[in-house]
């Protein structure tokens, strides 16, 4: 397996001359505290981490694991409320983690950049690009000229550099006020840039793109990198060395594929197991039960040893015996929004252009584009929340726009979304309990009693306690309240749910969980599911059909094996490549041990 | 390399960060809902507790004047003891027509206190249907609300309230009621504006969607989940609302467009002072202190309620 990340700054190590380098950055023993409320909150313990020049070393963690705020530290931009509370951070031999705030100002900008995570605020929406990279220039005393500007910009892979210093922010897409950012971290030539989930905004492939310009051009410069990412895959493509952090302390460090493939504390285990980038098969509940895996294809012969919970769920199954017939078609569909663009004027613009596809009972199948695909606006038009301009969505073999308001509500019992936002899809003022007995009081199914017998069984089934009940969304985690969605989803026992980017919100450990609770519940209740998402390596993980979108099109349908053993359009092909960590793809028995 | 921190795999004791189990469910504390954690904030802010006790000193003086004061505050009137100094009994002296100060401001507590109650009453109850009717729907009602609001919005208080209070039907029937309905007239629009602005921000979350795709309908989405999430602001804007109707309230009685003479209230009061100002300030004094202390804690109580429900403190 090649690691050509790897190589490169191993030789601008060997540039940078002596066998006793030294480190540029040297973290030992780092404590954070943060003062709150409810009094001193220990956020990093015995942190310790090695950068030496020209090296790129990642720190891979979950949420609320410290990685950020370590890297904080480093620069010295530490919320108000947190501080240093022991060890040092060590940049040329010089501790920084008590230096005055003058010192520190001397070396942002200068010694230390810094590529911050959101691309859509981190841009002042006031002033222009080139404005705000000659701020950068100016207080770093550089020369800072419109050609300095242009060409720090053009540096960073902005083409038309002079043309785009004047415009504002809101004229760059997401890719491109990222390169901006990019610039304006590396625009002084600082010796070590500290890069925060610099691309995980953004579609992979412009995530790859943007990496890649940014390997480029720390290795041109013999810039040291601190990596900060959520996805253990990236890391180990980007990175020579991985520090792994889990609830604040450093749990694992080392060369990046020597502990990718011997990951040896049992988090960074779980981690490389449960790491969607790296895993390379279906999910298989059913196979464990003892189905073979053609039977995921057709559920009809689900094992008679699953167990079946409602008995519209055993009814179902039964019906699937005799035809796995489509449950969905969608034919020629296609929505046109109008845009305003002036009093009285207004164009066209096409979301979804003339799609089709079909969904088997008791099958996934996943809808995969970038931001702006139309995917999402497919999910709305499924639901029957958003009117098709044209086309057909046939369910169950009844066109659903022929339905009347009755049948709507009818419809509405059988096709169940899960959003993307675990925070955003429950109601704050609704307890748990509410929260999932609504559907059943909607529809109105059964009395108090039966209906609170039915939300104990689906928080079983969601494997939440059931003492979750009067609990309210904001006690939960993310994935917790995902799993409460799955839930309410499931109370009116639908047919087919559609998930809306469903997983993509979570740490990968909790979208694993999530996962294999998907794929549990079709193998028990031969549910149908369509998956909406951005992320390939999700659709590895669940799919069993896969539908490419790019800009409102359907470029690429088939099997899910099929289109990523031998994808036939060359955006597939890019999508798949795109896939960090991609060409590091381990083995299963590694993945799953 | 040469090297030897490339080779270095360091792996921490285990025993040192024990691995949880991914995402338990907290099970140590007991549930908290949006009610319940503001209320928890909200009894140790002092600013919340001197507020409160103030309210409910205000309302108990409101509902029950003869606890603080046997003397009643017209019937012994007596021009002897005009513009009078404090006497025993008689702790805040005499008025210019020689009735008891202290007793007077105890008594025009309630009109005071139920203008602004009433008022706010009908200003919710106006503002929040119009403001969530536009916010929800949006589209022609929304314009048609909006520039509603507006005309209403451009008068000034005083001025408004000097060309209603003129028409025949309201100079004929001077009472508290009229006094409530020109304050709802000119004060509904802000109410629903903020109403309108809340509605807008939940009308699009997710959750919404949510319940709409389980077949609840428009109108059930609007009163079952969107309201109830948009009321923070109301409830802070209510509140605070309450103690400026006491004061326009005062505004219109002093300048005799307000409550009847016969009505005893604060700004009534205030306008009687007038004449012997010079003489004995300590008779304006009194009820422009009880009316301060009125509005005061009505604005406290607000802004410590803002804090307590701002939605940007909650925990996640």
């Amino acid at each position: 397996m090649k690691v050509p990340h790897m190589t490169t700054s191993k030789i601008s190590v060997s540039e940078a001359g002596a066998s006793d380098v030294k480190p540029l950055l040297e973290i030992r023993d780092l404590a954070i505290s943060f003062a709150t409320s409810g009094g001193e909150v220990q956020a990093v313990r015995n942190a310790h981490l090695t950068i030496m020049p020209g090296e790129t070393v990642a720190i891979v963690g979950e949420s609320g694991s410290g990685k950020s705020t370590t890297a904080l530290a480093a620069i010295g931009l530490l919320p108000a409320n947190g501080r240093v509370s022991g060890g040092q951070i060590l940049l040329d031999g010089e501790d920084i983690a008590g230096a005055p705030e003058k010192r520190m100002i001397e070396l942002r900008g200068n010694t230390i950049g810094m590529v911050p995570q959101d691309p859509m605020s981190n841009l002042n929406p006031v002033w222009k690009i080139g404005y705000q990279v000659r701020e950068t220039l100016r207080a770093n005393g550089r020369p800072d000229g419109p050609d300095d500007v242009a060409r720090v910009l053009a540096e960073a892979g902005l083409p038309d550099a002079h043309r785009r210093a004047k415009q504002y922010p809101h004229e760059f897409s997401g890719g491109m006020r990222q390169r901006a950012l990019i610039a304006i971290g590396l625009s002084c030539q600082p010796r070590l840039l500290i890069a925060d989930e610099p691309t995980s905004a953004l579609d992979v492939t412009v995530q790859r793109q943007i990496l890649d310009h940014l390997d480029k051009m720390t290795t041109e410069l013999g810039t040291s990198v601190l990596l900060i990412t959520h996805d253990l895959g990236l890391a180990a493509e980007r990175a020579d060395k991985v520090v792994v952090m889990y609830r604040g302390n450093v749990v694992e460090a080392g060369p990046s594929l020597d502990l990718l493939r011997n990951p040896r504390h049992p988090y960074t285990q779980r981690l490389v197991a449960s790491a969607p980038s790296l895993a390379s098969r279906r999910i298989q509940v059913a196979k464990e039960l003892g189905v073979e895996s053609e039977d995921l294809l057709a559920p009809s012969e689900a094992s008679p040893g699953a167990a079946f919970t409602g008995t519209t769920a055993q009814h179902r199954a039964q019906q699937g015996k005799d035809k796995p017939e489509e449950v969905l078609r969608v034919e020629n569909l296609s929505k046109v929004f109008k845009l305003r663009s002036g009093i009285g004027r207004s164009a066209d613009f096409t979301a979804v252009d003339s799609v089709s596809f079909g969904v088997k009972r008791g099958t996934t199948t996943a809808i995969v584009g970038e931001s702006g695909s139309g995917k999402s606006t497919v999910a709305q038009m499924v639901l029957n929340l958003l009117p098709p301009t044209s086309g057909r969505i046939v369910f169950d073999g009844v066109d659903t726009a022929t339905l009347n308001s009755r049948e709507i509500f009818a419809f509405r019992r059988r096709v169940q979304p899960i959003f993307q936002d675990p925070y955003g899809s429950l109601d704050p003022m609704y307890n748990i309990f509410r929260t999932i007995e609504e559907p059943l009081r909607t529809h109105k199914v059964g009395n108090r009693a039966s209906r609170e017998k039915k939300v104990r069984e689906l928080l079983d089934q969601v494997a939440l306690p059931q003492s979750t009940m009067q609990r309210y969304p904001n006690e939960l985690s993310g994935g917790q309240r995902q799993r409460v969605a799955v839930a309410r989803a499931l109370a009116l026992d639908p047919e087919v749910i559609i998930c809306d980017e469903a997983v993509s919100a979570l740490d990968v450990l909790v979208q694993a969980q999530v996962l294999n609770l998907l794929a549990d519940l079709q193998a028990n209740l031969g549910l149908t599911y369509l998956f909406i998402t951005h992320d390939l390596a999700v659709v590895r993980q669940i799919a069993d059909h896969v539908c490419v979108m790019e800009k409102g099109r359907l470029v690429e349908t088939g099997a899910t094996d099929d289109v990523f053993d031998a994808p036939q359009q060359e955006y597939t092909k890019a999508l798949l490549n795109a896939i960090p960590g991609a060409s590091l793809m381990l083995p299963p028995e590694v993945a799953t041990a | 390399m040469t090297s030897n921190y490339q080779a270095d795999h360091y792996v921490a004791p285990i025993d040192e960060t024990p691995l949880l189990a991914t995402d338990s469910v907290r099970t140590d504390q007991a549930p908290l809902s949006l009610w319940a954690e503001a209320w928890r904030k909200l009894r140790r802010r002092p600013l919340f507790i001197v507020s409160a006790l103030l309210i409910v000193l205000l309302v108990v003086i409101a509902l029950f004047p003869g606890l603080f004061t046997q003397v009643a505050p017209n019937d012994n009137c007596d021009l002897q003891f005009s513009d009078g100094a404090p006497t025993a009994g008689h702790p805040f002296g005499y008025t210019f027509q020689g009735c008891d100060v202290f007793s007077r401001v105890i008594h025009g507590t309630q009109a005071s206190l139920s203008v602004g109650v009433l008022s706010v009453i009908f200003v919710l109850v106006i503002g929040v249907t119009l403001g969530a009717l536009a916010g929800f729907f949006g589209g022609w009602l929304d314009a048609v609300i909006a520039r509603l609001g507006d005309i209403f919005f451009a008068l000034p208080l005083v001025l408004g309230a000097l060309v209603i209070t003129q028409l025949p039907f309201f100079k004929d029937n001077k009472s508290v009621w009229t006094v409530v309905m020109v304050i709802v007239l000119l004060a509904w629009p802000q109410m629903a504006r903020i109403t309108r602005g809340a509605v807008m921000e939940v009308r699009n979350a997710d959750f919404v969607t949510a319940a709409r795709s389980l077949g609840v309908s428009r109108m059930g989405s609007l009163l079952r989940h969107v309201l109830p999430n948009a009321l923070a602001p109301i409830i802070v804007l209510a509140t605070m609302e309450l103690g400026v109707f006491i004061v326009a309230e005062a505004t219109l009685s002093f300048l005799g467009i307000g409550l009847p003479g016969s009505v005893m209230s604060w700004g009534n009061d205030i306008a009687a002072a007038q004449p012997s100002l010079r003489t004995n300030p300590a008779v304006l004094l009194y009820p422009a202190t009880a009316l301060s202390i009125t509005v005061l804690s009505f604005i406290m109580l607000g802004d410590a309620l803002r804090d307590a429900l701002d939605p940007k403190s909650r925990q996640r």
